[in-house]
């Protein structure tokens, strides 16, 4: 069978739906667990704090492959039949949580300490202090960079390929196996990534310059 | 229980400690590599020809918008059918020297922009040449002011080599795959080695920043 240089371009675009998906799955369920792990993360409690900080560090300073490896082989240890999807899911929920949490922490510690006061002395609880008063102000200055993750986000879900997920990497190989035209087909999902990444750095640039000026 | 016995991780010792050892060669390799290739790129973004700062942003955006595994199997498998065979190991250490390089090169770009023009006029006063004036004056200021982040950005390239495992290089993460398709303890194996990992980018961490002290003075975290 040929496949035409369309062809594969088109299989590969197909493909590229569920990268974009993984990715907003991924961002959305990560952020969750981001604030959450905010929240501890900035918490008046000392084991809290700690607890956060290991978390933390222990998806930072591992190999986003050996994560997702240990999702796969280690829920089936306690009995839930695991699909690449699942695995691909909840390994760049964890980790992009733990990047999250560290970037969110940053823009609400750029707040000044003053904000905090003057919203304890108007009598709001801790829980409305960070909602109400701090979270709004921090939100302003997290959309740079946190679009900058979403780049990384986006670049991750490739390695979910080799758990089996069959995003766009994993098309491409199998595509590659039937054309054996390596050159064009990791060239064009090369440039497909290019396609979807670039308009998200341009974007988180141009906020931070306009914040910058404003 | 099959799990708790702890036989298995003594009879892979020494394929772990030599999976090590690539893993360490590899990032050793690539920082000597990508350090040089950061500030020559660096350099380049400040030059008078308008072609080479246009290519040289070029290269940037273009690594930096596309995921390192990509690149990886762009020159292992893709460079071959234009008449470049590499070496498993060749093509690693390529592709992570390129990936590092396009991130090296903003930061030490950043640093550049951070060192004061007296800096340079002061220089440019004494006489000295413009490479010089670089090389000696410009350049030590530069790396001090942005040495954290270039770590930070070592330790992510080393946690990314781990992807090399997939065109058969023999890495730590390699030498994971293949203790557990053997012992069929999959968990057990790939949480050790992320526990190595996680030493080694402790560890990674703590050589730079000495490596930093002694090379550019102290004062660097």
């Amino acid at each position: 069978m040929e496949f035409t240089f369309w062809d594969i371009l088109r299989n590969l675009l197909l493909a590229a739906r569920w990268t974009i998906g993984l990715s907003l799955a991924g961002f959305l369920c990560g952020g969750s667990i981001g604030l959450l792990l905010l929240t501890v993360r900035i918490s008046p409690s000392k084991p809290l704090r700690l607890g956060a900080v290991f978390y933390i560090e222990l998806f930072q300073g591992t190999p986003l492959l050996l994560q997702l490896f240990l999702v796969f082989f280690g829920l089936p240890l306690i009995g839930i039949d695991v699909q690449p999807w699942m695995a691909a899911g909840l390994g760049l929920t964890l980790w992009a949580s733990a990047y999250l949490g560290e970037i969110w922490r940053g823009c609400v510690e750029a707040i000044p300490l003053s904000q905090w006061d003057a919203a304890a002395a108007l009598g709001l609880h801790r829980p409305y202090q960070l909602r109400l008063v701090i979270l709004p102000q921090a939100a302003r200055i997290a959309v740079a960079p946190t679009v900058g993750f979403l780049v990384q986000l986006v670049k991750a879900t490739a390695l979910t390929s080799i758990i089996g997920f069959s995003e766009l990497l994993k098309t491409s190989n199998v595509i590659n196996n039937a054309t054996f035209e390596p050159f064009t087909v990791y060239g064009a999902v090369a440039l497909i990534y290019f396609m979807i990444c670039f308009p998200l750095t341009r974007y988180s640039r141009r906020i931070e310059r306009i914040l910058k000026v404003g | 229980m099959a799990g708790l016995e702890v036989g298995w991780i003594v009879d892979s010792a020494a394929a772990l400690a030599s999976g090590v050892v690539m893993t360490v060669g590899l990032i050793a390799v690539t920082i000597v590599f990508g350090g040089l290739l950061s500030v020559a790129g660096a350099a380049a973004r400040r030059s008078r020809l308008a072609w080479c700062r246009a290519a040289v942003s070029g290269y940037v955006e273009l690594i930096r918008n596309t995921p390192f595994i990509v690149q990886l199997f762009f020159v292992f498998f893709g460079l071959p059918s234009l008449g470049l065979h590499l070496n498993a190991t060749v093509a690693a250490i390529l592709a992570m020297t390129i990936n590092v390089s396009a991130y090296g090169t903003e930061i030490v770009r950043a640093g550049l922009d951070a060192v004061a023009p007296g800096q340079r006029e002061a220089g440019r006063a004494l006489g000295l040449r413009t490479l010089i004036i670089f090389v000696c004056i410009v350049l030590p200021q530069a790396l001090r002011a942005v040495f954290p982040a270039l770590v930070s950005q070592m330790v992510i390239t080393m946690l990314d080599s781990a992807v090399v495992s997939q065109i058969a290089v023999r890495d730590l993460t390699y030498e994971a795959d293949l203790i557990q398709a053997h012992t069929f303890l999959s968990f057990q194996t790939y949480a050790l080695v992320t526990a190595i990992y996680l030493g080694l980018s402790i560890l990674l961490r703590r050589v730079l920043g000495l490596a930093g002290r002694v090379m550019l003075g102290p004062g660097i975290s």
